[in-house]
């Protein structure tokens, strides 16, 4: 019999902006996972699986509860090479997961932006990647997952059988079961390389008319958004579109396929290791350090060039600087991301900008993509466009940001727009109830109720937006 | 099946939450002590023998919509029950960041009286009492490698004196048992504050025979919340009981015995 033992942990989200101690136990098959359900019933804690911790809000912790470290978990089933099926148990990364398949011509059909996620916390927060508006989030490329339910048995879900768990569990946060096997499709490619079209945009219309224009003629798009600069300038930024090469364009496949040649860099200029960049980088991180760098951006990208790049070096943005998040100092950082229909997007996110910087608290990133609506339950997907915006916390802005997002949330309600739960940490119980629907709700809690009786799985999430007398 | 945790509001990155545990919260220190730390904004679970106490000191804090006091009824004589309720209190709070043990009796017999039961009680509450809840509550601490623990002593404890052997002896017990924690913790990350209160205006003073310049126990409470606000590690509440203690530590054995005091 398990017991709670010296495991209590303090565990953190990726912003480093929330802490929650946690009795930690890390699994290393289903039958463990089993023991962990018995031992919370007989003690009244409540569960969360955690896979990499990637999460900028309170999804992957448990404060007072047990958290289960799915990171044992991470063997690569199997991998077919013929037909680019490969079944994986969900504490593998992306990072293992393209590193296994590349070489031998695929590539994962959607991927986060950084790699070390795992494929369990994808599936939990269904994510998406800057092809989104093409091939939908993650959850539309898994053939057949399997999971242990609180309720003790064992589910095997694909698009056809139990077709209602499949998706409600792919994008259900990781409280309806938790996933002990997942099998997905990988994409065909034909080279190494990508061909990015960089080109710089002026304003906010001409930034979404560009995603919307010129998304169908690419694979992948994403927007780079200065959300430091107002006026004339509101808006301005940079595209990075991409497309697959296809077969014989690029002279040499085998070469540009392998792994060595997909690898980041570990040092600028052969000699200075990143690993101590973000030291650097926190001088900078404040309003006029920001706006001038941004400035800086803004200038060098103004040339269009098409250049190749390597898949790795186009999707994983976020991993080029390790641990860039902690140049955002001891309040860490949250991300405020919202999904707006095509329609509405410019005067809801030209209102947001104006006020933040109004306000003084301007966001220091803004990334911006193109989405397309998908069919799983709790989706945050719209046809429209997405904004993440990622704000610096400190003691003295606390406040105040809170109050600007609480306005936030209303424009983007009021705009028809949906929120992301592994990106905002803010929402309220209103907000999701209003994005989502009280029919989607009441029916994930239903499909809950089905799964987990005792309610065993509850993350600091579930409990902060569909807690008891909550949403 | 687990319990359902109150409807504390949430923590989130922009509205943080420190989170509480007050031991012998229904009277004196402990109740003094916690609606201090409401006002700091804390979530408070407050532990205690005497419900009705504990029920309307609950809802003098959690005026308004916003809960910020919950408590639990519980004897500390019941050791058995603490890990139990430790764990339930933890999970209902989401996490522990500070601990205090406040409870404490003080029966005191008459001049030439020995009571061992009486001083039995003393020992059990004022001591066995805080092992039984600081020892998992330290253990808890030591691996998340965060916390506070505050335990309530006594300048009591610094002599023995003819007036009351049995409290003199628990009140030692726990500032050693407190330094002892100390030295243990320290070394990760957690710090271990130790009150070492003179008089204070509070139920237990009727106990005492002679009562030298009190304070409210409102004024104490102030004093406690500063020194763990600045993560201090021992203090003297108010502050010239340290002077004075300083000399009463140092008054040769040979003219103690001798003092009525």
């Amino acid at each position: 019999m398990l017991n709670l033992g010296k495991k209590f942990v303090t565990l953190e989200n990726f912003g480093h902006s929330m802490q929650a101690p946690a009795y930690v136990f890390k699994p290393t098959g289903a039958d463990e996972i089993i023991q962990v359900f018995e031992l919370a019933n007989k003690t009244g804690l409540t569960i969360t699986a955690r896979g990499a911790g990637r999460s900028y809000n309170d999804a992957a912790l448990n404060g007072g509860g047990i958290v289960l470290d799915m990171s044992a978990l991470n063997h690569i089933s199997s991998w077919d090479p013929q037909t680019g099926r490969i079944t994986v148990e969900p504490g593998v990364t992306i990072e293992q997961l393209w590193q296994q398949v590349e070489p031998d011509g695929w590539w994962p059909p959607v991927v986060s932006g950084t790699m070390y996620t795992t494929l369990g916390g994808c599936l939990a927060a269904n994510v998406h990647g800057k092809n989104n508006f093409k091939v939908g989030p993650i959850g539309e490329h898994v053939i057949e997952f399997t999971a242990v339910l609180p309720n003790g048995s064992k589910l095997v879900a694909s698009p056809r059988s139990n077709a209602d768990l499949f998706h409600a569990m792919i994008g259900g946060l990781g409280m309806l079961g938790i996933f002990t096997s997942i099998t997905l499709q990988m994409h065909r490619v034909y080279s190494g390389l990508l061909e990015v079209d960089a080109r710089p945009s002026h304003s906010l219309h001409e930034h979404l008319t560009d995603l919307l224009d010129n998304a169908p003629n690419y694979d992948y798009i994403v927007g780079w958004l200065d959300a430091t600069a107002g006026g004339r300038g509101l808006g301005r930024g940079q595209i990075h579109a991409a497309r697959y090469l296809n077969a014989g364009e690029d002279p040499n496949p085998q070469k540009t396929l392998q792994l060595k040649n997909q690898a980041l860099p570990s040092r600028i200029l052969g000699v200075f290791p990143k690993s101590i960049l973000h030291y650097f980088m926190s001088p900078f991180v404040n309003n006029f350090g920001t706006w001038a760098v941004n400035t800086g951006k803004y200038m060098v990208s103004l040339p269009r060039h098409t250049f190749r790049e390597s898949h790795a070096a186009f999707h994983f943005l976020l991993d080029y600087i390790p641990n860039w998040e902690l140049a955002y100092g001891r309040g860490g950082l949250i991300e405020y991301q919202s999904f707006v229909p095509k329609e509405t997007a410019e005067s809801a996110w030209a209102e947001m900008i104006r006020l933040s910087l109004k306000r003084g608290l301007p966001s220091y990133l803004g990334v911006t993509k193109r989405h397309r609506p998908d069919q799983f339950l709790l989706s945050h997907a719209v046809d429209g466009f997405s904004l993440a915006m990622d704000f610096k916390v400190t003691n003295g802005t606390r406040a105040a940001l809170s109050a600007m997002l609480e306005e936030f949330d209303q424009m983007v309600l009021g705009a028809g727009g949906r929120f992301y739960f592994a990106k905002n940490s803010e929402t309220t119980p209103e907000t999701a109830l209003r994005f989502l629907g009280e029919e989607t709700v009441a029916r994930f809690k239903s499909l809950k109720k089905r799964c987990d009786p005792n309610g065993l799985l509850e993350s600091d999430l579930y409990q902060r937006v569909f807690g008891a007398g909550k949403a | 099946m687990p319990v359902k945790r109150p409807n504390f509001p949430s923590a989130t990155p922009l509205k943080p939450r420190c989170r509480a545990l007050i031991v012998g919260a229904s009277s004196g220190l402990g109740a003094a002590l916690a609606k201090r730390l409401a006002r700091q904004g804390y979530d408070l679970a407050l532990v205690a023998r005497r419900e009705g106490l504990l029920a309307s000191l609950c809802d003098e804090i959690n005026q308004g919509d916003s809960v910020r006091a919950q408590y639990y009824v519980h004897d500390v004589g019941d050791y058995q029950l603490v890990p139990d309720l430790l764990r339930r209190i933890t999970s209902d709070l989401g996490g522990l960041d500070l601990a205090i043990y406040a409870a404490g009796v003080n029966v005191a017999p008459l001049v030439d009286e020995y009571n061992t039961e009486s001083d039995r009680q003393m020992l059990e509450i004022n001591l066995m009492g805080a092992f039984a809840w600081l020892n998992p509550i330290a253990a808890m601490f030591q691996s998340a490698k965060a916390g506070q623990i505050v335990g309530l002593s006594s300048v009591a404890g610094e002599r023995g004196r003819v007036g009351n052997p049995g409290y003199n002896a628990s009140k030692a017990g726990l500032t050693s048992y407190l330094e002892s924690l100390r030295n243990r913790l320290t070394r990760h990350g957690v710090n271990v504050l130790t009150v070492k209160a003179g008089f204070v205006q509070t139920d237990m003073l009727k106990a005492a025979q002679k009562v030298m310049f009190p304070i409210t126990a409102e004024q104490a409470a102030e004093d406690i919340w500063k020194a763990i606000r600045t993560r201090r590690q021992e203090i003297y509440t108010p502050w010239f009981w340290r002077w004075i203690m300083l000399i009463v530590r140092n008054i040769p054995s040979i003219l103690f015995r001798r003092m009525s005091f």
